[in-house]
């Protein structure tokens, strides 16, 4: 299993502007040998799922520390279906809390990661799932 | 006990050890006298290594100041009205981020985000009730406000025009350093260059209107949070404060004046004697740059006032009492830093808005600090210390190379404008990392003594209430309803006219629009109209 190859998009939705988190991943990814797309800050849930289609990526990966990941997460999958994308992987990063996490997986995401996580682990999670 | 011939080979392995600060700088195993020249300095005198003031704290204790503020005007009023009668002697508001980022509630870029990170306030008639009950000529408020900071001050003055308070009682600091939001804190809204105009703008209307006010606060806090260490925490905001100055001077300001109202403001992180040597590194530097690069004469003007945040990225959701002990270290190597405002943050900082209980207990930190340990008690009472004055000539030279980096790359708008900076900061920040997940930096609960429970025993969970976002957009209805339309369109068109032309001062205009009932959003969108938005450089390397 490698992210040799992997399409993903890292992206930033709402006015949250730390871009730490979303920065480090992308590198990370890129130098794992995936195709890194990362959007710059506040982008609406419509501009993500329009460029994940678009750019027909595997995954997206959605940075969020502003608290409000649950409506933000919920909007860009339900516009991801609409568009009939429903195969691209969603997975969130950011302060997202204990609860928080079962209902972003509830609503269809494959993994939500937090600052604290190894960035090796968290890799291997994306690399198990996009594999 | 042990073998004393074991003891002694561990003892010689850590004393060849090189070790550094996480800003590179080596560490001494012991200090000596002739690592430095040059003779003891004075406190209250410039350069102000030892502080900006002869007496220390003895004569000021420093501001006790709480960053707060969630929900509604009405929830944030009655945390403000708690705090200060347990003591606090300064403001502190947090605003949400359709405010910072110049959205009206209904906009439907703000609709996730309504009183969610801070108050939402989006017209004068929120700045009535998040001030009901408080003096605005009793209490300094400190704003952290860049993108929408010259509307959120005319917004306090009106507040203050409409309680009858005279404007040259106003006390407190709004942020407006856009330069930063750049690179690091993300809410930036104009181009560079009007940026820089209303920041102008805000700072010479404030000197003339509200002479006690501070209307910028450089702050590296935000950069240093994005992964950057403290020295290129200080050289930054250094670099971003000499723009501000040349800015200023263009626009025709007299360098003794406006630089008397300058402050800034840091985070405060874990390697104690690097932080305090930080601090005073940083005042010598900068009086020397505003002596000999501006010319400035009046000492006040030379002077590098200063308020941190203790807390911020060095705090963890693992293990989280552990940040009690971190903030009060941390609050430690602030005071012996000489700052002038210092907030503590809530153990429950790095994963929720602090509950009623944590945000007192942070409180409390600092009042012990301040009324039991005595360390505030003798000026500096580092000064003379061999490790720390050399510590802190170390520093003065790491901050100086950052900033010729910077003057290297062709000054700060052109770094910001290319991305250069934040590029920097992001590699930095996946170095600082990588470091914690190799076990190199130890976050202790982190990458050791971790336990795998996941019932941390952090007690109380603070709840936003979901209903916040609905009352805020009914009130928000009712002005819109109430107000006199008319009149807030020919204002908003006053201001349009005058952003479009070149020199004059926004301010007044801006802050007529307040008296009339513009909004925030409608502020902020009738300026883009004219000026447009900046174009964020996506580079990752």
């Amino acid at each position: 299993m490698s992210l040799k190859g992997k399409r993903i998009l890292i992206a930033k939705p709402g006015l949250d502007g730390h871009d730490v988190g979303a920065k480090i991943i992308a590198l990370a990814l890129r130098d794992a040998g995936a195709d890194v797309i990362y959007t710059g800050l506040r982008k609406s849930p419509e501009y993500i799922a329009r460029i994940a289609v678009d750019e027909d990526v595997d995954a997206v990966g959605l940075s969020i520390l502003s608290g409000s990941h649950n409506e933000l997460v919920a909007e860009t999958i339900k516009l991801l279906r609409e568009m009939d994308a429903d195969d691209v992987k969603i997975f969130v990063g950011g302060t997202v809390s204990g609860d928080d996490v079962q209902k972003l997986k509830v609503a269809g995401v494959a993994g939500v990661f937090t600052s604290e996580m190894k960035i090796e682990d968290t890799l291997a999670e994306l690399s198990d799932v996009l594999g | 006990m042990t073998p004393p011939s074991k003891a002694a080979s561990t003892s010689s392995a850590a004393t060849k050890e090189l070790r550094r600060t996480p800003s590179g700088i080596e560490i001494p195993l012991i200090a000596t006298p002739n690592m430095r020249q040059g003779t003891l300095e004075t406190p209250g005198e410039a350069p102000f290594t030892r502080g900006i003031f002869p007496d220390g704290y003895r004569g000021r204790m420093w501001t006790m100041r709480q960053y707060s503020g969630f929900g509604t005007a009405e929830e944030s009023n009655e945390r403000y009205q708690f705090l200060m009668e347990q003591g606090q002697t300064g403001l502190s508001v947090a605003l949400d981020l359709p405010t910072q980022c110049g959205y009206d509630p209904t906009d439907p870029m703000a609709s996730a985000e309504v009183g969610k990170v801070g108050v939402s306030l989006s017209n004068l008639r929120e700045f009535e009730i998040l001030f009901n009950n408080i003096e605005l000529d009793r209490v300094s408020t400190s704003f952290t406000i860049n993108g929408t900071a010259a509307i959120v001050y005319a917004m306090y003055v009106a507040a203050a025009d409409k309680a009858g308070i005279p404007r040259d009682k106003l006390t407190g600091t709004i942020q407006n350093d856009i330069l930063k939001e750049y690179v690091a804190r993300g809410t930036w809204i104009f181009p560079v260059r009007p940026s820089m105009r209303l920041i102008a703008d805000s700072v010479l209307f404030a000197n003339k209107e509200t002479p006690r006010f501070n209307p910028i606060s450089i702050a590296g806090a935000h950069v240093r949070d994005a992964g950057c260490n403290a020295a290129e925490e200080m050289g930054y905001t250094l670099a971003n404060g000499v723009a501000y100055v040349e800015e200023l001077l263009r626009r025709g300001g007299d360098v003794n004046k406006f630089a008397k109202r300058l402050s800034f403001f840091f985070y405060v992180h874990m390697d104690f004697f690097e932080e305090i040597s930080k601090f005073r590194a940083a005042r010598r530097v900068w009086a020397n740059i505003m002596k000999d690069k501006f010319g400035a004469t009046d000492p006040k003007a030379l002077m590098f006032r200063f308020g941190v945040v203790c807390g911020g990225s060095s705090l963890t959701a693992a293990q989280p009492l552990n940040n009690v002990v971190r903030v009060g270290i941390e609050n430690m190597a602030a005071v012996l830093g000489g700052a002038q405002s210092i907030f503590t943050c809530a153990f429950d900082e790095a994963f929720q808005i602090p509950t009623e209980q944590s945000a007192e207990l942070a409180l409390r930190t600092q009042q012990i600090v301040a009324h039991e340990s005595g360390i505030a008690d003798s000026v500096d009472p580092l000064g003379g210390s061999y490790f720390v004055e050399h510590m802190t000539d170390q520093m003065e030279a790491e901050i100086l190379k950052v900033m010729a980096d910077i003057d290297e790359y062709g000054g700060v708008e052109k770094a910001i404008e290319e991305g250069y900076i934040q590029m920097k900061i992001a590699q930095r920040a996946r170095e600082r990392k990588e470091k914690v997940d190799n076990g190199e930096r130890i976050v202790v609960g982190v990458n050791k003594y971790q336990r795998d429970e996941t019932d941390q025993g952090f007690g109380e969970v603070f709840e936003l209430d979901p209903s916040a976002r609905d009352r805020i957009l009914d009130k928000y209805q009712m002005v819109m309803d109430t107000r006199d339309n008319t009149e807030a369109q020919k204002l908003l068109q006053r201001l349009g006219t005058a952003a479009a032309a070149e020199g004059e001062n926004l301010l007044p205009y801006i802050v007529d629009c307040c008296h009339g009932y513009v909004t925030v959003g409608e502020m902020v969108g009738e300026l883009k109209s004219h000026w447009g938005e900046f174009q964020e450089p996506v580079r990752l390397t």
